[in-house]
């Protein structure tokens, strides 16, 4: 089973199969309040670790999201320009963002695990 | 301002008491929402909101009317016991110092609310000009109160059945769940609604009484925003400064008729120049073509040349899209025009259309 990693600025990402799929925590989610649009990268586009990988706005102001780790994005979930509400509703799950290839599997061990994650929010 | 202490409001602990996340607006703590932005406008739409707007300014003039007039664009001689206008305030090149309401709820004196960053110098700019043919009593043992929504009238039967007399622009003194408040049908979201004005003492017994009934629910300064937004309406120190007349931001309608023939307001040659010449620039509403809200101070263009800007944005929850208001040249201004949106760096479709954006209900009877 894979662990879900967390970073400071509230992404989530986690092994899963061939690539890594990423999104924004429920912390995260609770404090921008109703989201109305995800900006998302297209197919193909290559990341460093802490790049800015999408827009989130919520009704009121629009937020950076980075990328938790570097990678090539394989996948980027569409739904989310139909139903953005997504992201609130279920951060960890259906409002994930982006698929990512691994570019370096160390970047992840890096990262923080749940317990240092929900030491970090407190 | 960083260093500064912020204000309460007498409604703060309430607030809290309630959920509120607080934020520091015009050097207060205020609410900005309680279970959500989108589920607060909504039920403000649906239902009956209750916002918290004591911070902005409240004030008794009494004397002579026309010390007051001489500042602004209202025709006070024609303005009844019982009666409220919407007004702006202008420095002596025209330009708009500060948009307010008066009312004259009783035939003794006027009873002005003015916006909480401003009210330090509008009340100082006042009292100047007044000298001593009309005093000005600021009311800092008040609150304000909004009841604002569909519903809002329906409270108002049980609690204070009086004021459901009065129609959209319409103020008096009335009794309202055992305190004496003032009352007006106004307020800033485009609904049919009241501002209510009480003691301070009393604000937070009455906020209660209000929110005792289940059609009405605590709305912050969240919903407040986009509420206002789709109602077309200018925020001050955004869609409207003292570098913009009120021709340039589409508020000729507030420059009384009797004014203009009298051209006896402040900036009065320059304005009515640009009345019958039209301003070189223009607000105007836009919407989207896309579903990136455009916020304030993006870079409206035409055909890839820049030709204003963004002065307020975001996202409409009636609309079900993003809207923004902002500054064009006077020949882009009418409804239909294609505009682009830089949205970080993108040009996004947009066009000019007519507002509101959400349309109005006021009850006028």
């Amino acid at each position: 089973m894979s662990q879900t990693r967390y970073t400071k600025d509230h992404e989530w990402v986690r092994v899963d199969g061939e690539d890594a799929v990423m999104g924004i925590t429920a912390y995260a989610a609770e404090q921008l309040g109703d989201v109305v649009f995800v900006e998302l990268p297209e197919v193909g586009k290559e990341f460093k670790q802490g790049d800015e990988l999408a827009v989130v706005e919520s009704v009121k102001a629009a937020s950076e999201v980075y990328a938790p780790i570097s990678g090539t994005v394989t996948a980027v979930n569409d739904a989310l320009e139909g139903e953005p509400g997504k992201v609130n509703e279920s951060p960890a799950d259906q409002g994930w963002f982006v698929k990512l290839k691994v570019a370096d599997a160390g970047e992840l061990e890096k990262l923080m695990d749940d317990d240092a994650y929900k030491a970090h929010t407190e | 301002m960083a260093d500064q202490p912020l204000h309460r409001t007498p409604l703060y602990d309430l607030h809290v008491e309630l959920g509120a996340k607080m934020v520091p607006f015009a050097g207060y703590e205020m609410p900005v929402q309680y279970e959500g932005v989108m589920a607060e406008h909504h039920h403000t739409r649906k239902h009956a909101g209750l916002f918290d707007v004591s911070h902005m300014g409240q004030a008794r003039v009494t004397g002579e009317a026309g010390a007051l007039e001489a500042l602004i664009t209202a025709d006070l001689g024609a303005l009844e016991t019982g009666q409220q206008k919407y007004t702006l305030l202008l420095n002596d090149e025209g330009g708009i110092m500060d948009d307010l309401m008066v009312s004259r709820p009783e035939d003794d004196f006027l009873f002005v609310v003015v916006n909480a960053a401003t009210k330090g110098a509008d009340f100082a700019h006042m009292r100047d000009r007044f000298g001593t043919r009309a005093e000005l009593i600021e009311l800092d043992d008040r609150a304000l109160l909004a009841l604002q929504g569909p519903e809002a009238v329906k409270v108002m039967e049980d609690l204070c059945p009086g004021a459901c007399g009065l129609k959209f622009m319409q103020a008096g003194r009335f009794e309202l769940a055992g305190f004496e408040v003032l009352v007006s049908r106004s307020g800033y979201t485009g609904e049919d609604g009241f501002e209510i004005s009480v003691l301070e003492s009393e604000a937070e017994a009455l906020a209660r009484a209000l929110l005792a009934d289940e059609r009405v629910k605590p709305i912050g300064l969240g919903a407040r925003d986009s509420l206002r937004l789709e109602a077309g309406l200018c925020l001050y120190g955004h869609d409207m400064d003292e570098t913009i007349t009120p021709p340039e931001a589409a508020l000729t309608w507030a420059v009384a008729k009797s004014r203009r023939e009298r051209a006896d307001f402040p900036g009065a040659r320059r304005i009515l120049k640009l009345i019958e010449d039209g301003p070189e620039r223009k607000r105007v509403g836009i919407v989207l073509n896309d579903r990136a809200p455009a916020r304030e101070g993006t870079e409206i263009q035409h055909d890839g040349e820049t030709v204003g800007v963004v002065t307020s944005g975001g996202f409409g929850p009636t609309v079900g899209g993003p809207i923004a208001m902002g500054y064009v040249r006077a020949d882009l201004a009418k409804p239909g025009t294609p505009l682009e949106l830089m949205v970080r760096g993108k040009a996004r479709q947009a066009e000019v259309v007519k507002t509101p954006f959400s349309e109005h209900r006021f009850f006028r009877g």
